[in-house]
């Protein structure tokens, strides 16, 4: 460690990003100038009202939908509760059956085990050790009850990108609604919602560098769904509650940029992580890359490191200014590991020892060479102490 | 979330290490549960003169092993079979609630140490306080 000053590796993308300067200098006005409630009638009010109808164009065009196809909510918690609990009591006589994945955010995973307990039934479908969901799998379990398909766009944890377009197409087939998770898939891939026949999409601005507390929902025209925030008639009567108006104007500005140039960017950041990726494998043995190879998100690495825990990993990182993720249950408050990389078929102590790194733009290459530098020592220290090491002497102990 | 002690006894980890031809051995914990302490006694005339460690685990197990060999050394064997886990977890200025198991694992592994030299020597073991030490505010490793 230097005595100087400590620096900060940001590695964290997927659980938050910074907000743009060019995002917050278009929000500011709205806090102090352009405060108007957008449903009053005065002038002020009417500027308050035209920044929504902007942001609402901006997020529309990123997604290929209508703007009166976009509604705004608290953030993608918010987005995937309504989706799933919306379109489940709005179509009832239909059924009572929905379908999703065991790899879901819990957003769409507890929301889920609430429907069941309320009389719901639920196919948590499996996926494969890449963390794909087969699509023929999808097909076998839609029945005539079938209301819901929720399948996520791409892995929070494990970064990969399952076949929406070919899972869109079953669900268009079979004429049963289409919701995906898309919240860390904006900005890595292009999306359109017509021509992926998705029904519904959840979005989290914090994710791509807009600001926290605000999300979208994409509801397709026509589409039956019951409110969740009863209360006043904003968002055309959908979602209660005033605008979060500098957050929607955050909102619209991010996505407009972050959409804008999506190969150039994927290209920048999976240059630096396949450089990131290719170092660690170099220098540390024992390790087992979580997702899939070429199918995932371009900033995301998973990688467990046998023999050690994750927790005192980050631990050691964060000593070192790296800041990171494990699936360790050791961080989750419960016992048990990350569901998605025990749903991968991954064994349970080697889930234990997973790290998720996950770059974004504030990256350059001196980060990937400080923590290339940093990772290996932090790794062999703890595989040191490590009873289940037996590359350290006297090998290891009789542990099953 | 960990007191200064908890993060001085994971960054520095007193008596790291296996202790050849110990008097006393304790494996406690599971992979599969995310944590693995064995516990390695020097012990001559019923007292202990050495103790060390290796764990596999989070921050709190790590500090728990740490201070936990700390707390026995030098005790005789009456008295570190009564190092409880809250005394570890008191020396340790407190533990997050769901971290408490770890001081557990480290209070089990001092008393399977001890009893694997009772048995060595021929004597019966000292009968163990706690059967389900993975078993803490309301949450279980059931593998």
């Amino acid at each position: 460690m230097s005595m100087g000053e400590k620096r900060t590796v940001y590695m964290d993308h997927s659980a938050t990003t910074y907000v743009r300067k060019e995002v917050l200098d278009a929000m500011v006005p709205y806090f102090t100038e352009h405060f108007g409630n957008p449903s009053s009638i005065y002038h002020i009010a009417r500027d308050s009202k035209k920044a929504i109808d902007m942001a609402r164009a901006q997020v529309a065009k990123a997604l290929g939908a209508e703007p009166d196809e976009i509604y705004f909510t608290s953030g993608g918690s918010e987005s995937d509760n309504w989706a799933i609990k919306g379109v489940a009591s709005a179509n009832l006589k239909k059924g009572s059956h929905i379908i999703t994945s065991k790899i879901e955010h819990h957003a769409v995973i507890h929301t889920c085990e609430y429907l069941e307990k309320n009389g719901f039934e639920v196919t948590y479908l499996p996926v494969d050790k890449y963390g794909l969901v087969d699509p023929a799998d999808l097909e076998k379990a839609i029945t005539d009850k079938t209301v819901l398909i929720s399948i996520m766009y791409a892995n929070n944890e494990i970064g990969t990108i399952e076949p929406i377009t070919e899972l869109g197409a079953i669900a268009r087939k079979h004429k049963v609604y289409f919701h995906t998770d898309a919240v860390q898939a904006i900005g890595n891939v292009q999306i359109d919602v017509k021509a992926q026949n998705i029904d519904l999409l959840s979005l989290s601005s914090h994710k791509f560098y807009g600001p926290k507390g605000t999300g979208v929902l994409y509801i397709r025209k026509g589409t039956k769904i019951d409110n969740l925030v009863h209360g006043g008639g904003q968002e055309r009567r959908r979602r209660a509650g005033t605008e979060n108006i500098a957050g929607i104007v955050g909102c619209g500005k991010a996505i407009e940029l972050v959409t804008s140039d999506i190969e150039g960017h994927n290209k920048r950041i999976r240059a630096l992580r396949d450089r990131l990726l290719a170092g660690i494998v170099a220098k540390i043995p024992n390790t087992h890359l979580n997702g899939h190879p070429g199918k995932r998100l371009p900033g995301n690495i998973n990688i467990s490191f046998e023999f050690i825990e994750g927790e005192s990993m980050l631990l050691w990182l964060d000593d070192e200014g790296i800041c990171a993720s494990t699936g360790s249950a050791c961080t989750s408050g419960s016992l048990e590991p990350s569901h998605v990389l025990l749903a991968t078929g991954l064994p349970v102590e080697i889930s234990h020892g997973s790290l998720r790194l996950t770059l974004g733009d504030v990256n350059t290459d001196a980060d990937v060479d400080f923590v290339l530098e940093v990772l290996p020592k932090v790794v062999a220290r703890l595989r040191e102490m490590s009873p289940l090491y037996k590359g350290g002497k006297n090998g290891g102990c009789n542990v099953q | 979330m960990y007191s200064d002690k908890v993060m001085d006894h994971f960054k520095n980890p007193r008596n790291v290490g296996e202790i050849e031809n110990a008097s006393g051995v304790g494996e406690v914990g599971n992979p599969v549960c995310g944590d693995i302490m064995n516990i390695y006694l020097k012990i001559e005339n019923n007292v202990i003169t050495d103790a060390k460690f290796k764990t596999f685990g989070c921050g709190a197990a790590i500090a728990s092993s740490s201070m936990a060999t700390e707390l026995v050394r030098g005790k005789t064997l009456e008295e570190a079979w009564e190092v409880s886990n809250k005394a570890v977890a008191e020396a340790l200025e407190g533990l997050p609630p769901v971290k408490m198991h770890c001081s557990v694992l480290a209070e089990e592994g001092i008393h399977k140490a001890i009893n694997d030299y009772r048995k060595k020597q021929g004597l019966e073991p000292w009968e163990e306080k706690n059967p389900h030490p993975h078993e803490h505010e309301g949450a279980t490793c059931d593998h």
